[in-house]
C-alpha cells in the first residue's frame, strides 16, 4: 500500500513535467497566431529551452532517487490524471530535446520563409508540425493513464503523417496514407484494450492498475489488443511494411525525428504497458512471444537493408531491424533475476543509442542526396573525397548499429547478450550475433563505394555547417558507450520491479 | 436481454465488422469506412461501461463518457485527416488505391504481406 499512496502525492519539482508539455504546446499556439516567418523563430527558441527543462527534470529524479509525480488540477486518480517521471522518462525526454533541437537546426535551411513573403505553406506547416510532435513526444513520456497515453499517441500520429508528405509528390501521399491506416488501426485496437482494463478495474491509472491487476481472460484480451496495437505503431516486424516508405520519403529531418523517436514512443508505451502495468502477471509467454517477432525483425530487417538500392531506404530498412532488438528486452529484463537490471538498461541504452545514431545517419543521408540530387548506392563512389565528414557519420552511426566498442550500441547489445546468457536464453543470442554481422554487410555496402577513388560530380557545394549537426548526433550515439555505472543506476530509478512486493 | 448486453454485443458485433473490412479491404476510402465502424463499435462499449459502473452503485459513471467524447473528436481527426490525404493523392495521380505502388516499394515488401 506505500507504493500506491506515495504515487499518488505530487513530488518537488513536478511542476516542470507540466512545463515540458506547455512549453511546446504554446509554441505550436503561438505560431499559429504570428505565422509562417515567426513559426520558426518560436521553434528555434524554445527548443533550448526545453532542452533545459527536459535537463532540470533529469536533475530531479538524479537527486531525489525517485520519480517525479504531477497531479494534473491537484486531482489525485483515479478521477484526476497524473504525470510521472522516472529514469527512463528522463532519459527519453533529453534525447528527444537533443534530437529534435538539431534536427531544427539542420532544417532551417530546407524550410526557410522565402524573403518578401511572411508565410509559405511547407515551413508553416512543417514548423508547427515540429513542435506539436514534440509535445505529443513529451505527453507519451510522461503521461501516467492509459487513456491520456491513447490520446499523446493520436497527437504524435497526426503530427508524423504530415511531416511524411509536406513535398506533396504522389510516392510520399501514398506512403503517409499507408501509415495512417496503419497508426489508425494500432489506435482503434489500443482504445479497445483500454475500454476492457476500464470496464474490469474502474482505472486507467497505471500506478492503481498494477496493484489491482489480476490475471483473467479481460485482462488478456487487453493487453492483446493494446499490445498488437502499439507494435503496429513501433511497425514490429510484420507489421513493419509502412515504415520504410514512409521514413525513407519524408524530408530529412522529418525522418530522423521518426526513425529516431517516434516509433520509440509506441515502444515506450508498451514497456510501461508490460513493466508497469502488468508485471505481477505470469508474462514469459507473452514476452517469448515479443522477443521472437523481434528476431525475426532483426534478420528479416537486416536481408532486406542489404538489398536496398537506395541509400535511405537502406536506414530505413535498417530501423526495422534495431527496432527488433528493443523487444528482446521483454524476456530478459521480466521478473526479479539477477539479470533483469542489465537487461533493463541494455534495453533502455539501444532505445537511445538507436535514436541518436539513426538521426545522424539520416540527416547526413539527407545531405548526400541533396549534394548528390540523388541517394542510389551505386551512385557513391568517391564521396569520401567530397563530403569526408557525412562518410564519417554514417561510419560512427553504422559502428553503433553493428554493435562495435566504442558505442552507445556496444554497450546496449553486450548487456542484452550478456543477460540473455546469464538467464540461459541463448537463442536470443545468437540473434543479437547474427544481427551485428548482417548489420555489418549493410553498413559496408555504404561504406565501401564511398572510399573507392572515383569522381563525382556534385549538384551543390557539400554543407560543412550542417555536416556538423549530423556528426554531434552521431558523437552522442558514440559518448552513450562511455556511460557511468552511475548512469545506469539513474535508469533504474522508478523501475516497477525494484518496488515491487514479491 | 437487457439493454446492457444488447448494446455490448452490438458493440462487438461494430469492432468484428470494422476489424474485418480495414483488413481485407484495399481501398483506403473503405478502410477509413471500416476503422469508423471500427470506432463506433468501441464507443458503444464505452456506454456500455458507463452503465455498468450505474448497476454497480456508481450513478452514471462519467469517465467513460468522457473518454467517448475524446475518442470522437480524436476519430473525426483522424477522418478529416485521412480524406484529406486521399483527396490529394487523388489530384496529384487520378487513382484512390494503395495497391498501384511505386514498383521501387513493391519489390522490398513482397514478402510480408
Amino acid at each position: 500500500m506505500q507504493a500506491i499512496t506515495t504515487a499518488l502525492t505530487a513530488t518537488m519539482g513536478g511542476l516542470l513535467l507540466a512545463l515540458a508539455i506547455i512549453l511546446p504546446v504554446a509554441g505550436v499556439l503561438l505560431s499559429f497566431v504570428l505565422g509562417g516567418r515567426a513559426a520558426e523563430r518560436i521553434a528555434l527558441y524554445l527548443m533550448p529551452a526545453g532542452l533545459g527543462v527536459a535537463a532540470m527534470i533529469a536533475l530531479g529524479v538524479w537527486r531525489s532517487g525517485a520519480p517525479l509525480v504531477y497531479l494534473l488540477g491537484g486531482w489525485p486518480p483515479p478521477l484526476g490524471i497524473a504525470l510521472r517521471a522516472d529514469g527512463f522518462s528522463a532519459v527519453m525526454l533529453l534525447t528527444t530535446a537533443l534530437v529534435i533541437l538539431c534536427a531544427g537546426l539542420f532544417a532551417r535551411a530546407n524550410f526557410p520563409t522565402p524573403a518578401g513573403v511572411n508565410e509559405a505553406r511547407a515551413p508553416f506547416a512543417f514548423w508547427i508540425l515540429l513542435q506539436g510532435l514534440w509535445a505529443a513526444l513529451n505527453m507519451v513520456f510522461l503521461g501516467g493513464d492509459l487513456f491520456n497515453l491513447y490520446v499523446a499517441l493520436e497527437l504524435l500520429t497526426f503530427a508524423a503523417v504530415p511531416l511524411v508528405c509536406l513535398d506533396g509528390r504522389a510516392e510520399t501521399l501514398l506512403a503517409a496514407l499507408r501509415y495512417l491506416v496503419f497508426a489508425l488501426f494500432g489506435s482503434v485496437l489500443y482504445l479497445l484494450g483500454a475500454a476492457l482494463l476500464y470496464g474490469a478495474y474502474g482505472t486507467l491509472d497505471i500506478g492503481l492498475l498494477s496493484s489491482r491487476i489480476s490475471a483473467s481472460p479481460a485482462v488478456w484480451a487487453a493487453a492483446a489488443l493494446m499490445t498488437t496495437g502499439l507494435l503496429a505503431k513501433t511497425a514490429l516486424f510484420p507489421l513493419h511494411l509502412w515504415l520504410p516508405p514512409a521514413h525513407a520519403n519524408a524530408p530529412a529531418a522529418a525522418s530522423a525525428i521518426l526513425s529516431a523517436l517516434v516509433v520509440k514512443a509506441s515502444f515506450f508505451i508498451t514497456v510501461r504497458l508490460w513493466f508497469d502495468v502488468l508485471p505481477s502477471l505470469p508474462v514469459e509467454t507473452p514476452a517469448a512471444i515479443l522477443a521472437t517477432l523481434g528476431s525475426l525483425a532483426i534478420l528479416f530487417g537486416s536481408v532486406l537493408a542489404l538489398r536496398q538500392e537506395r541509400l535511405k531506404l537502406l536506414i530505413a530498412y535498417s530501423t526495422v531491424a534495431q527496432i527488433g532488438y528493443l523487444f528482446l528486452m521483454f524476456p530478459l529484463a521480466a521478473g526479479l533475476h539477477p539479470w533483469t537490471a542489465d537487461a533493463w538498461s541494455g534495453g533502455v541504452l539501444q532505445t537511445l543509442s538507436h535514436a541518436f545514431a539513426k538521426a545522424a545517419m539520416f540527416l547526413a543521408a539527407g545531405l548526400v542526396a541533396e549534394t548528390l540530387g540523388h541517394d542510389r548506392i551505386s551512385g557513391l563512389r568517391g564521396l569520401g573525397k567530397v563530403m569526408p565528414m557525412s562518410v564519417f557519420v554514417l561510419g560512427l552511426g553504422g559502428l553503433s548499429l553493428m554493435g562495435l566498442p566504442p558505442s552507445g550500441g556496444f554497450t546496449a547489445k553486450w548487456l542484452l547478450l550478456m543477460a540473455s546468457v546469464r538467464s540461459g536464453q541463448w537463442p536470443w543470442a545468437i540473434v543479437m550475433l547474427a544481427g551485428g554481422l548482417l548489420a555489418g554487410g549493410y553498413v559496408y555496402r555504404v561504406l565501401a563505394p564511398a572510399f573507392a577513388s572515383a569522381d563525382l560530380s556534385l549538384k551543390a557545394p557539400a554543407p560543412r555547417n550542417r555536416e556538423r549537426i549530423a556528426l554531434a548526433l552521431a558523437l552522442c550515439a558514440i559518448l552513450l558507450g562511455f556511460a557511468p555505472s552511475g548512469f545506469f543506476a539513474f535508469l533504474q530509478i522508478g523501475r516497477p520491479a525494484l518496488t515491487a512486493i514479491p | 436481454m437487457n439493454t446492457a448486453s444488447l448494446a455490448g454485443i452490438t458493440g462487438a458485433l461494430l469492432v468484428g465488422l470494422g476489424l474485418f473490412g480495414l483488413v481485407t479491404n484495399p481501398r483506403p476510402l473503405r478502410k477509413l469506412l471500416a476503422f469508423n465502424l471500427l470506432g463506433s463499435g468501441v464507443f458503444l462499449l464505452f456506454g456500455v461501461l458507463a452503465r455498468r459502473g450505474a448497476a454497480a452503485g456508481i450513478a452514471a459513471d462519467p469517465v467513460p463518457q468522457a473518454m467517448v467524447i475524446t475518442g470522437i473528436v480524436v476519430a473525426f481527426s483522424a477522418t478529416a485527416l485521412a480524406v484529406a490525404l486521399l483527396l490529394r493523392l487523388f489530384e496529384e495521380t487520378g487513382r484512390s488505391t494503395l495497391r498501384a505502388d511505386p514498383p521501387s516499394k513493391a519489390a522490398g515488401d513482397g514478402s510480408g504481406a
